[in-house]
């Protein structure tokens, strides 16, 4: 069983927490907390193995994580599972959000085609697909179940992964990646991945088969926020400064809110 | 109005939605907690909008403030709206939030039954994969029962995705409701061979999680199991299975013995890592598990080994980890193998990686011998030096000092080195351990008599720089060893060479910085020092002396005396003023030391931890009585401390052994000799291990003990082990010099008849320099010193501990989807559970013989698919092992009745078969079988906890003692069926309101197809009315919740409203539905005529002898009575048929006649005596209503007339 899923940054701050059993979110947070202090302390070329000790359940579950560039991806297991099992399941998860997110920023970068048109559209052919990330390491992206060979898709073949310089690009240009914080999407591909502690799949053409699914039924239902985020995005390519504060309308009295927040 | 919709849908495009939120903290990082405590007020505001687009948004960004740390469960409610969305999008985002924070203490999550069952059944495969996801999350043991028998559907679902995830969520649910693991383990087993390789893994991972707590259950799964093994491709799966087998070999070695071929092969082909290494830990749990020998076992134990070497030696430190944890394993039972990789192994403690190095530490543990404990230990010892992290230095420590104790220090030759590294460890900085080295100075002082002179002697200089050690290493644990020096000084006094300056060194001002702890250990051996002092110099005729030491003493101890910790204080002055009397005693020039040292005669022996609990209770002892009258109440509270006080006098008072003079002791000690001759557990002297080596010539020869070893101690910081690792080299090279010669000898005396080989230098081989005298820890007599078998009471994968081969009883079918109304209290369907059960566990007298052999053959039969199937391995005369009884052990007793006729056609094939196969065992497995049959009975109570229970809620509340086992009843009639689907229903009362009645109809589907849109509509009566949703009309049908796959049965519940309820009542209604299959969809249509008997409006209420007979005095009843000739059924039987077909409840029996009660759900009451004749039975009756008794009683008369 998987006990508990934390990603997190370089610097601590939680990307996405993932506990298959219950703790109150203040522990949850004193759990993260430790964890990232106990990697933090680990040399990338050393194992990737901790004894989880004290943190959950106790000596029973192991931590096993990966360090992607700036991520961390901690996974808290009992001895059931495999030790090298876990490793390719994280990789696979990565590769999974990379393949995944990678058609978000896309269809981001459309969305906003309006705004900033030079820059993105530079972007975007810079970007475009896996130029950047998976040439270098070429033997990574290998059929589906990969296993844990030694020697073909262990993370210490490429130490500074070639996924962070694509995702430092795209920070520049200002896209979301799923290095930042968008919580639900990530969940929902954890969610194929994984469910109750327990790996549901491994597959990684399956479970990307399954997210594109989901998100085009979501694209025919209108998506979350259509609507008002159109609005708000027109609403910020106004020319600030000439808004009135208060718009009046007879007796409406529209309020607008401080919009320096989209700025 | 309408503009004030167009300003709320314009507020609402200003909300931020999740990338709003996520920046708006980015840019506030000086003030986040303001900033996000802003954005909770606006969702808040959200939260109470209409639209449930908005409220997903607000959802949302509560699950991202939730990730980082704030607690969202105050928005429960709202996340339950949005998971009940109808678009997917909204859907997801509230199950998500809900997965994130709802857990078992979530008040509201009782709401979600319906939603998610909804969801579990929607159409849209997306829904019902986001349902499931969600619940493996926060399901609840309300949520796994109510729900279990949905998600058991699911797993027969069209679509692998879904399949997948109803298998894997199947383990959450046994968790929380074990119940339900029996009636679903035949189709999660099924799903093992599922064409899906997903939904395969799924099952095998569940299985696999079920198996790892109860292992033995899931023996009877291992042919299914080495079959998937031996045929599957997905590494996954295989890992998994090979994890299984690991756990299960333990139990069944002969299973190990099938293993090792395939697992061998596997090793040899595979090239994923993660494969090799579960294959090389399996391998290695066989061969633990095999204690025989076995011809190829050292081949595959050295395939091991060589494997893992390669792991560790691979660059890639994850390998070398896991391989140096795997060769931990063997290490346990193969030590020899390990062994020969100890350079290896010392290589890996110079790694720069921490984990690996622990690991490799972890190793050594095992490794060490004789031979080579000292050059490991100094090995150590080295790192201890080089270590730059104190943790990683303590776990050094630890290490060495578990090394070199293990197994009452096993290994160790030579105790002086001992004592001297422990010296050495003495000199770590800031360590946490002191404890433990004072434990092992103390523990090797105490039971190795040998050593105590060299111990005293290094333990003095230890006190004499005491002062170092205390200032240098202020407040930490280090200090903790000035504690064993000072006792061991102390009680070992008489081997002091210079008493009076340890005694000076022990009463420094500097002391009193200590802890309190060990001051107060500093004060009481003072005195003991003191006393041996005053022997000495009294024996010497030297007063003076005597006189300075006690000078010393009323100098030194006021400053204890006034020490802050209340035991040394006690101690100092109760010392201070014993030696205040010794003075006068002196000055008088009275000898005194023979009586002062009287105090401390007597030896103390190292006590075993578990002793005082194995102190046997003498007979007739009973500790919880009272010793005196209890106090009564009226003993008011003051008295209380002074018993406390009485108490403690009595305890000063009790005599230590001082006042026992020599000849008392003379006789105690021996005494005491004559009783440790006659335990066992007491090893003295001579039977010694070492003792052996006693007899070897020349080894008392070697003159190790008379080192000098004052000299070189004196001067601190030298590392004096090293001296006597060269000793040691030296001692032993004599003593195989020694050796050789004496085998020269021999064999110059016999003559040139044999070559002996070269003489090798084993561990054997060397003997111990001391003549060791390792005194075990003393126990009560007849007491063993075991392990406690102390299995957590509270472990919730206890509750799965159930045996999976036992036949299905209906009892244990799980719940179906119920209407609200239908969960009363007590539900009328649970009382038809333990008649059933009742029936399989008793089966009627003329039947029993011959079922009980059955029973047994089917027993034995199951046990030999196992033993068959793992017989057919090389070894062909297997001896029964004692797993094998295990597992029959396992089988049930219970086999339903209606499987008779087919256990026993079964069981004929089966006998031929192991005639046919293994004749000569026959026999011997016969004789077997007897043997567990009784073993079965005795165990029998206590393996039944289960019906035990169930027994507790017997259908006949007040009856008298069964006599006799009741045949099988059920309460579902047979309603209509068709080609396709077969309906039988119930009908049962609602007690909470009064003009209802549930339906609850059983739908079989017997056909191909899969059967949905099922919907049954009824013709309602102007009496009987069908409940139906809101809004619809009367000629709606009602939609059935759930759609039928081939061969799938489940049930739905429909109510009924009634207004009269005297009468019974027909309606007519028909079922329709589509079948669809390959070849496309029909509708179908299917009439029925629904009868609601009278006796289906009644519910079973439990009623008392006294509150009975009021009733029938109160006069207001009408009469009624009928009688029934011909029946032989006994009148047990007739009762609980009465019981189960009417709902009445026994209130008392005498003999043949009864009186039982029932009330109708418009609160009738009914009053029926039945008396039994020879062959007639006559029910009298008493009602409420006239017209409803005389309806009733033709239709218990129609009951009776079946019997």
């Amino acid at each position: 069983m998987i006990q508990a899923i934390l990603v997190f940054n370089n610097h601590g701050k939680p990307r996405l927490v993932r506990f298959y059993q219950r703790f109150p979110e203040e522990i949850q947070q004193q759990i993260v907390r430790e964890t990232f202090h106990l990697v933090l302390k680990r040399d990338d070329n050393i194992c990737n193995f901790l004894e989880g000790g004290s943190l959950i359940g106790g000596s029973d579950y192991k931590l096993i994580y990966r360090h992607y560039a700036t991520l961390y991806f901690v996974f808290c297991v009992d001895s059931s599972e495999s030790e090298l099992g876990i490793l390719d399941l994280i990789q696979v998860f990565v590769e999974t959000l990379d393949k995944c997110f990678e058609n978000v920023c896309e269809l981001d970068l459309i969305f906003h085609m309006d705004k900033d048109r030079v820059d993105r559209a530079g972007c975007v052919t810079q970007l475009s697909p896996r130029s950047c990330s998976y040439k270098a390491a070429g033997t990574l992206r290998r059929g589906f179940a990969r296993m844990y060979t030694g020697s073909v898709c262990s993370h210490r073949l490429c130490p500074q992964p070639p996924l962070c310089h694509c995702w430092k690009e795209r920070r520049a240009a200002g896209c979301l990646t799923w290095e930042d914080p968008v919580v639900s999407p990530v969940h929902y591909i954890l969610q194929e991945v994984v469910m109750g502690g327990m790996v549901l799949e491994t597959n990684m053409n399956e479970i990307v088969a399954q997210i594109e699914a989901q998100n085009r039924l979501e694209k025919s239902e209108g998506g979350l926020s259509a609507a008002p985020a159109r609005a708000v995005s027109a609403v910020k390519n106004i020319n600030l400064p000439e808004i009135p504060r208060n718009i009046n309308l007879g007796d409406l009295n529209i309020k607008v809110p401080n919009l320096s927040q989209f700025v | 109005m309408a503009l004030r919709m167009v300003k709320g849908s314009i507020d609402r495009m200003f909300d931020k939605n999740l990338q709003d939120l996520v920046r708006g903290i980015r840019n506030h990082k000086e003030d986040e907690a303001k900033y996000i405590s802003q954005c909770i007020d606006e969702i808040k505001q959200e939260l109470k909008q209409d639209s449930i687009a908005v409220k997903a948004n607000a959802v949302c960004k509560l699950t991202y403030l939730q990730m980082l740390g704030y607690d969202i469960s105050w928005a429960a409610f709202n996340i339950i709206e949005v998971m009940s969305a109808s678009k997917f999008t909204f859907k997801r985002i509230g199950y998500l939030a809900a997965s994130q924070c709802f857990h078992e203490g979530t008040d509201v999550i009782m709401l979600t039954t319906n939603q998610i069952r909804k969801d579990l059944s929607s159409p849209s495969q997306h829904d019902t994969g986001v349902a499931l996801t969600g619940l493996s999350c926060f399901v609840t043991p309300d949520l796994a029962r109510d729900l279990a028998n949905d998600i058991m559907t699911l797993m027969s679902h069209t679509k692998p995705y879904i399949r997948k995830k109803a298998v894997l969520i199947m383990y959450k649910v046994f968790l929380k409701h074990p119940e339900s693991l029996r009636p679903a383990f035949p189709r999660l087993k099924e799903k093992l061979e599922d064409p899906d390789p997903g939904v395969q893994s799924a099952a095998v991972n569940v299985i696999c999680e079920l198996a790892r707590r109860n292992p033995k259950n899931y023996l009877s799964l291992a042919p299914l199991f080495f079959k998937l093994m031996t045929s599957s491709t997905n590494n996954w799966v295989l890992i998994k299975i090979i994890k299984l087998f690991g756990a299960l070999t333990p139990l069944e070695p002969r299973l190990g013995k099938k293993l090792i071929e395939p697992l061998t092969n596997l090793i040899h082909s595979t090239s994923a890592m993660s494969l090799l290494y579960e294959c090389v830990n399996t391998v290695i749990a066989v061969l633990i598990s095999l204690s025989s020998g076995m011809p190829n076992h050292s081949a595959s134990i050295q395939l091991c080994v060589q494997k893992l070497r390669i792991l560790i030696e691979d660059s890639d430190q994850n390998l070398k980890y896991l391989g140096l944890l795997a060769m931990s394993k063997i290490l346990k039972t193969h030590p020899k193998s390990v062994q020969s990789h100890k350079d290896l192994i010392l290589q890996c403690l110079d790694d720069k990686d921490e984990s690996i190095r622990l690991r490799a530490l972890d190793l050594l543990y095992g490794m060490v011998s004789k031979k080579s404990l000292m050059e490991i230990v100094k090995k150590l010892m080295a790192h201890v030096d080089k270590a730059e992290g104190t943790t990683y230095r303590d776990e050094l420590l630890t290490k060495i000092i578990d090394i070199c104790s293990q197994s009452n220090y096993q290994h160790i030759t030579n105790f002086e080195w001992y004592i001297s590294i422990l010296v050495e460890l003495t000199r770590l900085e800031g360590t946490r351990h002191g404890h433990l080295i004072a434990a092992q100075m103390l523990d090797v002082a105490i039971r190795v008599k040998a050593i105590r002179k060299f111990a005293v002697a290094q333990m003095s200089v230890l006190l004499d720089s005491a002062p170092l050690v205390a200032s240098s290493t202020q407040r930490n644990g280090i200090c903790e060893v000035l504690y064993a020096a000072a006792w061991i000084c102390g009680e070992f006094s008489e081997h002091l060479q210079e008493p009076q300056r340890t005694l000076e060194a022990m009463l420094r001002p500097k002391v009193t910085t200590l802890p309190g702890h060990i001051q107060a250990v500093y004060v009481q051996n003072v005195l003991k020092l003191y006393a041996s002092i005053l022997q000495q110099e009294e024996q010497a005729g030297q007063p003076e002396a005597a006189q300075q030491a006690t000078q010393l003493l009323l100098e030194r101890l006021p400053q204890f005396v006034q020490s802050a910790d209340l035991e040394v204080q006690e101690r100092a002055s109760c010392i201070l003023q014993l030696v205040k009397h010794v003075q006068k005693l002196q000055a008088k020039a009275v000898p005194v030391a023979e009586e002062l040292s009287a105090l401390f005669a007597g030896e103390l022996n190292p006590v075993a931890p578990k002793a005082q609990k194995k102190v046997p209770v003498p007979e007739g002892l009973d500790l919880d009585a009272w010793i005196n009258e209890p106090p009564s109440d009226s003993d008011s509270e003051d008295e209380r401390p002074k018993a406390m006080f009485h108490e403690e006098e009595q305890r000063h008072a009790k005599p230590r052994q001082a006042e026992v003079d020599e000849e008392e002791l003379a006789r105690r000690r021996e005494a005491r000799r004559q009783e440790q001759a006659s335990n066992p557990f007491y090893i003295k002297s001579s039977p010694s291990p070492h003792k052996r080596y006693q007899d070897a010539p020349g080894v008392e020869h070697i003159p190790v003990v008379q080192i000098d070893l004052s000299v070189p101690l004196k001067v601190p910081g030298l590392p004096l082990s090293e001296q006597y690792v060269k000793l040691e080299e030296e001692r032993r090279h004599r003593q195989k010099l020694e050796k050789d010669k004496r085998k020269k000898r021999k064999k110059e005396k016999r003559g040139r008849r044999r070559h002996g080989s070269l003489p090798t230098e084993s561990d054997e081989d060397i003997a111990p320099a001391q003549q060791v005298d390792i005194v075990t820890e003393e126990m009560p007599e007849n007491a063993l010193p075991s392990d406690e078998d102390d299995k957590d009471p509270n472990d919730p994968y206890r509750a799965l501990d159930i045996d999976l081969d036992k036949p299905l009883a209906d009892s244990e079918k799980l719940p179906v989807l119920k209407h609200r109304n239908a969960q009363a209290p007590k539900p009328p369907e649970k009382e038809d559970v333990p008649v059933v059960e009742k029936k399989s566990k008793k089966p009627k007298k003329k039947e029993k013989t011959h079922k009980e052999r059955s029973r047994k053959r089917e027993e034995g039969r199951k046990g030999d698919d196992l033993d068959f199937w793992l017989s057919t391995t090389p070894p062909p005369a297997a001896a029964p092992s004692p797993a094998a009884a295990t597992v029959q052990l396992g089988v049930s007793a219970v086999t339903a009745p209606k499987d008779d006729s087919e256990v026993t056609r079964r069981e004929q094939v089966a006998d031929e078969d192991d005639e046919a196969l293994e004749p000569k065992k026959s026999t011997q497995k016969k004789k077997k079988h007897k043997k567990e049959k009784e073993e079965r009975g005795k165990d029998k109570k206590s393996k039944k906890r289960r019906p035990e229970r169930e027994e507790a809620t017997e259908p006949v509340q007040n009856g008298a003692p069964q006599e006799e086992p009741l045949p099988p009843m059920s309460s579902y009639c047979p309603l209509a069926e068709n080609a396709y689907v077969k309906m039988t229903y119930d009908v049962q009362g609602s007690l909470q309101e009064d003009s209802q009645v549930t339906v609850s109809v059983i739908l079989e589907n017997h056909s191909r197809s899969l059967l949905k849109n099922m919907e049954l509509s009824v013709l309602d009566s102007l009496n009987t009315k069908m409940a139906r949703p809101e809004g619809s009309s009367v000629h709606d049908g009602v939609p059935v919740p759930f759609q039928l796959p081939p061969g799938v049965s489940n049930e739905a519940q429909f109510v009924f409203s009634v207004q009269s309820i005297v009468m019974a009542q027909k309606l007519k209604g028909t079922l329709s539905f589509i079948a669809k299959d390959e070849d496309g969809a029909t509708q179908e249509k299917l009439d029925f005529k629904l009868h609601f008997s009278c006796s289906s409006y009644l519910l079973t209420t439990p009623c008392c002898s006294d509150a009975f007979a009021k009733l029938l005095e109160s006069g207001d009843l009408s009469v009624s009575s009928i009688k029934v000739d011909g029946i032989s059924m006994s009148f047990q039987n007739l009762l609980a048929r009465i019981c189960f077909h009417h709902h009445f409840s026994v209130v008392e029996r005498v003999d043949s006649c009864a009186s039982m009660y029932s009330r109708s759900i418009q609160g009738h009451h009914v009053c029926l005596l039945v008396k039994k004749g020879e062959s007639s039975v006559s029910v009298d009756g008493k009602c409420s209503d006239a017209t409803m008794l005389g309806n009733l009683l033709e239709e218990v008369k129609g009951t009776l007339a079946q019997c």
